[in-house]
């Protein structure tokens, strides 16, 4: 598959999902290439989450360091980004990674449209937004927000997703630019 | 949502409380501030932060409300109980060897994490000779720290977390519930001072052993958080302990050197002599 966006430059990628989001980024993240440059923020929700056993289940499927959001650091570039459990990930002007403990957002801490909402200040139209699988409907605003700030919005397939609240809810709140199966997201990834 | 306007309206807005208020939010960090001032503009009915601005320098009790949108932390009792239990294996042994202590709670919020402490004090048998210095911004969080009253539907994760973070009695111990609410042992309270502080603008005011400071510091940037750091440091006698939390750092700081990590993976640190 050709890069869907042959004018568009992507200079960070924020992924959200819950429900079966770990199975389908263990399909995605393996086309990351060992090249990447933007780096990649991702919220799974995940009650019981261990935060290393995250990095390391992910670390193994990935060409890339994959690490845990630390308050304060700075971003570096082809970096996956875990937001860590019980807090809220954000991206604040450097960039650098920025955690809060605020109330939970839909239920979510950490918070898919919080991370969005921030990410999409930061990156403005230089931002790559995806929405996967999942059964709540967080993300659905943050994805609105990296639409109004010209960045690119994606979201799997619900027909494909393993839960299908989170993707739909996404499509009903935004015009995104692209509905695509894992596998395409996968073919745009590989792009980066 | 980049939205330039926005971003100059909320520096105004910031520079116009520091000036009216004389309340310093120019070094938090910024996507916070920036996600608590949209909030603001949805709860306290403004379309817009100018307006937001004028209203404000006119009428102090919007800006009380305000605060509180501002300074919203949410915490647990024994919020990350293997702190606390890293606390009682590693830092109470040390702490007995004073005849008196003091231990400064920063950022108390209302007050989970000073109850914390104490409690934990007084089961192992050091609070009678300790003075707690719980300090805040904001002075409804401080009253309500002071009034040591939760919600009961709160109590089963309190309970929960206090159980594992090596608790030597149970929770119902320190506690009266009636009508829904719990309210904590008015002999806890007698050994802790509230106080106004902040961090961004006071000074140091006592010497310590002991400071807690935990999710405070993520809201402010690197520039306030060495500010913060430096005077933790400051106020700590000479090996005094510091705790911070469990996703905080003291790598961006200057006085990180100063400290000395005392259990791998939780946030506690010993002050060094310096070399």
């Amino acid at each position: 598959m050709p890069w869907p966006w042959p004018d568009r430059i992507v200079d960070a990628v924020a992924i959200g999902t819950s429900a079966g989001g770990i199975e389908a980024l263990s399909v995605l993240f393996p086309s990351l290439p060992g090249t990447l440059r933007p780096p990649v923020f991702v919220v799974l929700h995940l009650t019981p989450a261990k935060p290393s056993l995250l990095v390391e289940i992910f670390g193994r499927k990935c060409r890339r360091p994959v690490r845990e959001a630390e308050d304060k650091s700075p971003v570096e570039p082809g970096v996956v980004y875990f937001a860590p459990p019980d807090y809220h990930m954000l991206i604040d002007d450097g960039p650098v990674l920025s955690l809060a403990a605020d109330e939970a957002v839909n239920f979510s801490r950490p918070s898919i449209d919080v991370l969005f909402e921030s990410a999409a200040d930061v990156y403005g139209a230089g931002l790559l937004g995806i929405i996967l699988t999942g059964a709540s409907h967080d993300g659905a605003a943050g994805l609105a927000a990296v639409q109004a700030a010209g960045g690119l919005t994606v979201v799997q397939d619900s027909a494909e997703a393993y839960a299908s609240a989170m993707t739909d809810a996404a499509v009903r709140r935004s015009a995104v630019d692209r509905v695509m199966t894992l596998k395409q997201i996968a073919d745009v990834l590989r792009g980066l | 949502m980049s939205d330039r306007t926005f971003d100059i309206e909320l520096q105004l807005l910031i520079d116009a409380i520091y000036h009216r208020y004389h309340y310093d939010f120019r070094e938090y960090a910024t996507a916070s501030i920036k996600r608590r001032a949209r909030a603001a503009l949805s709860r306290l009915g403004c379309p817009t932060l100018s307006q937001l601005q004028e209203r404000l320098l006119r009428e102090p009790a919007l800006f009380s409300q305000l605060l509180n949108i501002l300074t919203v932390p949410v915490s647990d009792l024994f919020r990350d109980p293997s702190y606390f239990l890293t606390i009682r294996r590693t830092v109470v042994p040390l702490l007995r060897t004073y005849p008196s202590l003091k231990v400064w709670v920063a950022g108390c919020s209302t007050g989970e994490e000073v109850y914390s402490l104490a409690i934990l004090l007084r089961e192992e048998r050091l609070l009678e000779r300790t003075l707690i210095y719980a300090t805040d911004i904001n002075p409804d969080s401080l009253q309500k720290a002071e009034a040591g009253v939760y919600p009961v539907d709160r109590l089963p994760s309190f309970t929960e977390n206090h159980r594992r973070s090596g608790a030597r009695a149970s929770l119902s111990e320190y506690y009266r519930a009636a009508y829904g609410l719990a309210v904590f042992d008015k002999s806890l309270r007698r050994q802790i001072v509230f106080s106004d502080h902040s961090l961004a603008t006071d000074n140091v005011f006592a010497e310590v052993q002991f400071v807690s400071c935990r999710n405070v510091l993520i809201y402010f940037n690197r520039l306030l958080q060495d500010r913060a750091v430096g005077l933790f440091s400051e106020s700590l006698c000479r090996k005094g302990f510091l705790g911070i939390g469990a996703k905080e750092s003291l790598r961006f700081s200057s006085h990180g050197r100063a400290f000395r990590e005392v259990a791998p993976g939780e946030r506690l640190f010993q002050k060094q002599d310096v070399a």
